[in-house]
């Protein structure tokens, strides 16, 4: 298999990581709907904490993106 | 279709050489003189005629001096206030970078890893030379949780260094990728909306859909670049409070 033909292999599989990070930022915002519906008062109050668990979440997601991202025009 | 990594170049507005290095003044630099001209502004039209009870522009920009100070307050706690000018800059500069970005025709300065890493690069360095400041060699106790096991010191030790370690690649590359891939999504759909336009026939009729999505996306970086920003503000507060407070 020629160089260019395993990079954009490498590339394709790279894209399972995003789906599994996807799976993760759908955990979150699936348990902070649960828990706002169980207590309503405080949903507002952890709002913060909601946008910060997604957005590391969802880095780890891009991060994979980055990796097929380099196969494709860095390497 | 075009390029869609054609929108990240960096080309020289005003071409200058020093002494054989190129140092001109690009798209990039433009971009960041029109940010700060905005920030600077914004700033100083708020406080222009202070009053006690705040007109509009000063209530805006007391607000984003209050969510910051909260910001501040919350995670690092009565030490951290002299940082209030920095992260506040920082917040507000990387806020108006990915919302300028989002503007047909302009370039996203925080797209570039050599920005987001020069950023990072320096929060990293502060920190690390705010702990030894004030802690000294106790600094290294940051890498020893509470109540571990004597067995596994050697093991998790390691493992908190290169977490450690690897803070500033994850903070550059957490907003440098979202903004990036954010705006190659962008430029693909608009190449559909062309290539189906230009297909002509019953293709044609189809041409909304990518526009459709084109919107949606829209939004969709709205929100990443605004949570982009606080989570970049956010993330140097808790690594401020790791070195300040030695907090674990």
């Amino acid at each position: 298999m020629d160089a260019a033909a395993a990079k954009l292999l490498g590339a394709g599989i790279a894209t399972f990581g995003m789906g599994l990070a996807a799976l993760g930022v759908g955990v979150i915002f699936g348990l902070f709907l649960q828990g706002a519906l169980r207590n309503p008062a405080a949903a507002n109050s952890q709002r913060p904490n909601l946008l910060f668990g997604f957005a590391v979440t969802e880095a780890l997601g891009i991060f994979s993106f980055l990796v097929a991202l380099i196969l494709l025009f860095v390497v | 279709m075009a390029n869609p990594l054609e929108q990240f170049e960096i080309t020289p507005l005003v071409p200058l050489r020093l002494a054989g290095y190129d140092v001109s003044f690009t798209n990039s630099a433009g971009f960041m003189t029109l940010i700060l001209l905005l920030v600077v502004g914004f700033l100083f039209m708020g406080t222009r005629r202070l009053a006690l009870v705040p007109g509009r522009w000063q209530a805006a920009v007391e607000e984003l001096h209050d969510f910051v100070g909260g910001m501040i307050d919350e995670n690092i706690g009565p030490k951290g206030r002299p940082f209030l000018p920095f992260i506040f800059a920082l917040f507000l500069f990387i806020l108006v970078s990915n919302l300028v970005g989002l503007f047909p025709y302009s370039f996203t300065v925080t797209s570039h890893i050599a920005v987001t890493f020069a950023f990072a690069a320096f929060i990293f360095v502060l920190c690390i030379g705010i702990g030894f400041a004030k802690h000294g060699l106790h600094f290294f106790e940051l890498f020893v949780p509470p109540q571990t096991p004597i067995v596994l010191l050697p093991l998790i030790v390691l493992i908190e260094i290169i977490s450690y370690l690897s803070r500033p690649l994850t903070l550059s590359v957490r907003l440098f990728a979202n903004m990036t891939a954010g705006h190659i999504l962008l430029e693909v759909f608009a190449g559909f909306i062309i290539s189906l336009g230009l297909a002509g026939g019953a293709a044609m009729l189809l041409a909304p859909l990518p526009f459709l999505m084109n919107v949606m996306l829209y939004a969709l970086e709205l929100l990443v670049a605004v949570v982009q920003a606080y989570v970049f503000a956010l993330l140097t507060c808790v690594y401020l409070n790791d070195s300040i407070n030695l907090a674990h």
